[in-house]
């Protein structure tokens, strides 16, 4: 068997990638990919925790997870379309009009 | 008896009348305005009377002063001071001499100001003065009587500013209003000092309590709270009633119109500090220190205004010199235990000093405003009322018999001369004070009565005064000649009825020290007659005739110029106050710390905001990064207890 | 002893953290597109090695089949190109990679330190069917469960009215 920590840290580490995917990249639907990825690793979380407790109520929440995930894609994306025709560009730094 | 059940209809009649006067008579006819003014003058002085006759009758079967509590004003723990009128026969002699004496200056007041801007103000004002006053007299407790006290002197400063658009006139006002503030500031000190030691600043429970036989009374040279609190209270005296030092506000007080000066700085207002000494009576007589400065003060002020009084040329600067000088005749007479012989001068000088005023305002009038005595002469032939009355009233203040000042600056002097600390020195300089005022008060009336004229007859048309005007000084003429024959029976052993009248207040002893040397005190009133005499002489060998006005030099220039007082407190006091306020007060603490406080506050907000504003970049990633910096923190936080060995104990 | 289960872990595991690296180091978006799949995938195996076998299925028709090809077909429609090296904002440039990385470490030591803590894994398979999850879901997380539907349908709003061409 694999020990849930195993899990864990895997999770952790993708989340950390995801965090670091989000601070570098400047293409806005790559920033969006890294959300999505962060999403997974706390999937995977869950799922892990699920299995070593041995109920179900974690899948349960993955489910939720993912379905939030979907609807948030879909009207983030059509955002980003938006904004990349208003703006002529897909660079994230060109978005800034909230400057102060 | 109803009208002592309801002694508060005294004072606020005229308050009433102020106020109708102040809020309508804007509008009104001067009849009207005539007769809510007079009206409630008037009818005060009526009241006034029929309480006397009414505690007249209670004083013989209950033989106590009345006093009357109408409501709580300041209740704070065991301190009670409340609106509590009283009425004793100190009060009775105060009561009328304010009510009658105001009422005919309100009558003249009609003739006097019937072609002046502001009618109806006037009046108000006015009124509103008979108001404090009769609250200051009588009031049953210290705290009531301050009321009274700082009333008028708001009414001084609005009647001395009564022709606000002239400078000289709004500076007198501020003048009298502060240096009374001054005094104002002792008076309060007294009064704190009184409360602490007695708990009570009622004047039943104060004097009471003074009395009671275990209250030693403090020997001479000794500072006891007794002789403290009364020189502070003294200190208010001089203030209000135009001693050395604080004596300063009252000649410059003229500015205001005659029947002003006449009323409030002759007759009511700067008596309310003798007033207020001989109300204390009790505790003077414990503290006998307190009492030698105050006769000290007294003998010193009427010496020293009578000097000025001398070489003096605004007719009503004269008389106003004259009020210091006499007030100090009063004060002496309280410094040596004579508190009965200085009420006596308070009122006969009340009588003589508001007729000689109002007589200086008819003459004013009569020259159409001219004021100067070196541009008069000569008036006698043409305005014999107010020349007659004027006479009437300068004989009576010189100390001819049978006039009234006679009797009580005969009595102040005698007095005087019998008290064991110096008395002889204080009789001296009271006399030699006397043969002064003969003097100056006769140079005034030669130089403005009789001679030649020294007025352009073309420019000016001089006539007489109408009867509103004339008819008070006839009735002041009366009672200055009349008015001191209550005492004149002493004079020849009989009694001295006035004395007498005041004894429950202040005691039996006064009047007997008069059996005992009865040809000493017909010597020495006989001494002060010659003085007067020999004054009145050489006043007219002087001025009676052909008067050359000379240049001013020397003394002459010293005693005309004041001996340059003014100037010396405005060097001494004012100039570095001002310099303080200036460049301290208002530089470095209001506009540099408070201000900079203030707005310092406001500039490091927008400091904080100048430098946060950064973080608002707009930009997402920086954001992101953001973030995650509180993400860990939390993190951080939350996990500290698993981390902490992983951090520093971790190592195997 | 290194069972198979393990070593498919690891196979998997490293697959999924291929893709994560590949996702940040490629400079075309299509590329990091594809990465991403990669790492779903590996996902859905480890659900499934796990015994989530719904889960996995779930992950990959809705997250693999539906929304990477609507982030691909965005790309396309807006025909992304090589990402360009802006570098406006100077607190990313410096503070982001230090962050991230502490971040990820803090976490990871958090659960390796609580390793004692961990139950041991119940037998696989057992729990997690079908059957069980939906009776979970049907009685238990029914109000959330309808609430989703209501999200799906508020999303799907809103994607028409950000779709639609301006009058």
């Amino acid at each position: 068997m694999v020990p849930t920590n195993y899990y864990l840290i895997l999770s952790a580490v993708l989340f950390g990638l995801g965090v670091v995917a989000f601070v570098f990249k400047r293409n806005i639907i790559t920033l969006f990919m890294a959300i999505e990825l962060m999403l997974n690793a706390v999937n995977l979380a869950f799922v892990a925790f699920s299995q070593a407790l041995g109920k179900p109520d974690g899948e349960v929440f993955v489910l939720f997870v993912i379905v939030v995930a979907a609807a948030e894609a879909a009207v983030g994306l059509g955002i980003i379309i938006l904004t990349a025709r208003n703006r002529r560009s897909l660079n994230v730094e060109h978005v800034d009009l909230l400057k102060l | 008896m109803p009208i002592l059940e309801n002694l508060w209809i005294i004072p606020l009649l005229p308050l009433l009348g102020s106020a109708i006067n102040g809020l309508f008579g804007a509008k009104w006819s001067k009849p009207i305005v005539n007769s809510v003014a007079l009206g409630s003058t008037g009818i005060s002085f009526l009241c006034a009377v029929e309480a006397v006759r009414e505690f007249l009758g209670y004083y013989g079967t209950n033989h106590k002063a009345w006093v009357k509590p109408f409501f709580d004003w300041i209740v704070a723990g065991s301190f009670r001071a409340g609106f509590d009128l009283q009425l004793d026969h100190l009060t009775v002699v105060m009561l009328l001499v304010v009510t009658g004496v105001g009422f005919l200056i309100h009558i003249y007041s009609t003739g006097y100001m019937a072609h002046e801007e502001g009618y109806f103000r006037f009046f108000s004002y006015l009124n509103l003065f008979m108001f404090f006053m009769l609250i200051l007299v009588l009031a049953a407790n210290y705290v009531l009587l301050f009321v009274g006290w700082e009333g008028v002197g708001l009414c001084s400063y609005l009647l001395i500013g009564f022709y606000y658009l002239r400078k000289s006139a709004a500076d007198a006002g501020k003048k009298a209003f502060i240096v009374n503030r001054i005094g104002d500031f002792g008076f309060m000190l007294g009064m704190f000092l009184l409360f602490r030691t007695f708990h009570s600043l009622d004047f039943a429970t104060v004097f009471a309590a003074a009395a009671k036989p275990e209250v030693a009374i403090e020997p001479m040279g000794q500072f006891g709270v007794l002789t403290i609190a009364c020189l502070l209270l003294f200190v208010g005296a001089t203030g209000k009633s135009a001693q050395l030092p604080l004596y300063v506000w009252l000649p410059d007080a003229m500015e205001g119109p005659t029947p002003v000066s006449a009323l409030i700085h002759a007759a009511t207002m700067v008596t309310a500090g003798v007033y207020m000494v001989a109300r204390s009576h009790v505790l003077f007589t414990h503290a006998p220190t307190a009492m030698y400065v105050v006769a000290i003060v007294g003998c010193a002020t009427a010496f020293f205004a009578a000097t000025i009084g001398l070489v003096q040329s605004d007719i009503k600067k004269v008389l106003a010199y004259s009020t210091v000088s006499q007030l100090g005749y009063m004060f002496l007479a309280c410094g040596v235990g004579a508190f009965g012989a200085g009420i006596f001068h308070l009122m006969t000088h009340a009588f003589f000093k508001a007729l000689l005023f109002l007589s200086a305002g008819s003459v004013i009038h009569a020259m159409g405003g001219e004021q100067d005595m070196w541009n008069m002469g000569g008036l006698g032939k043409k305005i014999r009322t107010t020349f007659l009355c004027m006479l009437f009233g300068t004989i009576a203040i010189a100390g001819f018999p049978p006039f009234a000042a006679f009797f009580s600056k005969d009595s102040i002097l005698f007095s005087a001369y019998n008290y064991p600390e110096n008395g002889k020195a204080f009789y001296a300089v009271g006399l030699f004070a006397a043969i002064l005022t003969s003097f100056y008060m006769f140079r005034l009336i030669w130089l403005t009565f009789a001679g030649e004229k020294r007025y352009d007859e073309h420019k000016v048309h001089v006539h007489e005064s109408p009867l509103n005007m004339t008819g008070p000084l006839m009735i002041l003429a009366f009672l200055s000649l009349t008015g001191g024959w209550f005492a004149a029976p002493a004079l020849w052993g009989g009694k001295d009825y006035f004395a007498e009248f005041l004894s429950p207040v202040f005691g039996a002893g006064e009047s007997a020290g008069a059996e005992s040397s009865a040809s000493l005190e017909h010597i020495l009133s006989s001494v002060a007659v010659a003085a007067a005499l020999a004054g009145l002489v050489v006043a007219w060998r002087m001025y009676g005739k052909q008067v050359n006005r000379g240049k001013s030099e020397g003394v002459h220039k010293l005693l005309y110029n004041k001996y340059y007082v003014d100037e010396l407190y405005a060097a001494v006091i004012i100039r570095p106050l001002m310099w303080l306020s200036t460049n301290v007060l208002w530089k470095v603490v209001d506009a540099g710390m408070i201000d900079g406080a203030v707005n310092g506050v406001a500039d490091g907000a927008a400091a904080v905001g100048d430098t946060l504003r950064h973080t608002q970049s707009g930009n997402t990633r920086s954001y992101a990064v953001w973030v995650v910096v509180g993400a860990m923190v939390l993190l951080g936080i939350i996990f500290w207890p698993i981390l902490h060995p992983a951090l520093f104990g971790g190592v195997r | 002893m290194i069972s198979g289960v393990l070593v498919i872990f690891f196979l998997l595991a490293g697959l999924a953290l291929l893709g994560a690296v590949s996702l940040i180091w490629q400079s075309h978006p299509i590329h990091s597109a594809l990465s991403l799949i990669l790492v779903m995938v590996s996902l859905a195996g480890l659900y499934l090695l796990m015994g989530a076998e719904f889960v996995a299925a779930v992950q990959i028709i809705v997250y693999g089949g539906a929304v990477m090809v609507l982030f691909i077909f965005v790309i396309m429609l807006l025909n992304a190109g090589v990402e360009e090296r802006t570098n406006i904002s100077k607190m990313a440039t410096f503070g982001g990679v230090p962050l991230a990385m502490a971040l990820g470490l803090i976490i990871a030591a958090a659960i390796a330190r609580s390793s004692g803590q961990m139950p041991a894994p119940a037998a696989s398979g057992a729990m997690s069917s079908t059957r069980e999850l939906s009776k979970l879901l049907f009685s238990e997380f029914v109000y959330p469960f309808e609430l989703t539907s209501f999200l799906i349908l508020v999303a799907i709003l809103g994607a028409i009215v950000l779709a639609q061409r301006e009058n």
